[in-house]
């Protein structure tokens, strides 16, 4: 599966277009991380834990995004975007979409 | 009185400590940087050359959160309003962390375009919404077929070319 975030892919013709397909997925962050957070959050910096769960988060979304995409019939999703919002307080929800093509 | 003493501690913690982490930090990326040098990450949708072997989708991001000491500062601020000048190195270290994990996780491309950064609040559920910041940043990143490396043909293609400086497959820091 090619993933490119424009409109071609280079160095390919693409074939068909599918149509857009779209994977999201909403995560929680633990307790335990929860509190660690709130211990860097005197000291400022990176902060490990949720870096590690949003990246999860949208490996996940990508990876529904791409599933959708191969039952199509397609092999790589152009125009690739990607979005977060917070649904709740602690919750963020991860959207990735593109449009699915041959090439 | 115990609270007072409680508050001029945080204050102090993250005075201290927040200051040598950001130092820490730019260092850190100022170093990396300094590896990405000719490979740029621009906004333009076409690549410079159509002689391309591969392009991949390359994403970056990181959640970045400020100190008790600049939290207290710019809640100052937010009464009188003007720029926030105590938040400012937060996101530019946000941006910047970003677009290295982005070239960093496609370290054989030769050049990234179409590059996109966004942000996002991650609240932390006390009214302090701005405290804590996602920045990702993510762009098609492009291997060109001449002179360039794929990440497993890398010793191949540098013994064919010697004069090209050796390509570093995975940095992290």
């Amino acid at each position: 599966m090619i993933l490119t975030n424009i409109e071609t892919i280079p160095g390919e013709t693409i074939q068909e277009h599918y149509g857009l397909v779209q994977g999201s997925t909403i995560r929680a962050k633990h307790f335990g991380r929860d509190l660690m957070a709130g211990f860097k959050n005197i000291v400022g910096g990176e902060l490990k834990g949720y870096t590690e769960l949003l990246q999860e988060s949208r490996n996940q979304a990508l990876e529904r995004m791409c599933r959708q995409a191969e039952e199509l019939g397609a092999n790589a999703v152009i125009n690739v975007r990607i979005a977060t919002s917070s649904v709740a307080a602690g919750a963020a929800e991860i959207l990735a979409y593109g449009t699915a093509v041959r090439v | 009185m115990f609270e007072l003493f409680f508050f001029i501690m945080l204050l102090l913690l993250g005075f201290i400590i927040g200051k040598s982490k950001e130092r820490k930090h730019y260092r850190s990326i100022g170093i990396r940087e300094e590896t990405f040098l000719g490979k740029p990450a621009i906004t333009a949708r076409v690549p410079s050359s159509e002689n391309i072997a591969h392009a991949d989708l390359a994403i970056g991001s990181v959640v970045v959160s400020i100190d008790y000491f600049k939290r207290f500062l710019s809640s100052w601020r937010m009464i009188f309003g003007g720029e926030l000048k105590a938040y400012s190195p937060l996101l530019d270290r946000g941006k910047r962390e970003a677009l290295l994990r982005m070239k960093e996780s496609v370290p054989g491309a030769d050049e990234y375009i179409n590059c996109r950064m966004e942000t996002s609040t991650i609240s932390s559920g006390k009214g302090k919404a701005m405290g804590t910041v996602e920045v990702i940043a993510y762009s098609t990143a492009i291997t060109y077929a001449d002179g360039a490396t794929q990440p497993g043909q890398a010793t191949l293609e540098q013994l064919a070319a010697p004069e090209e400086p050796p390509r570093v497959p995975g940095l992290d820091g």
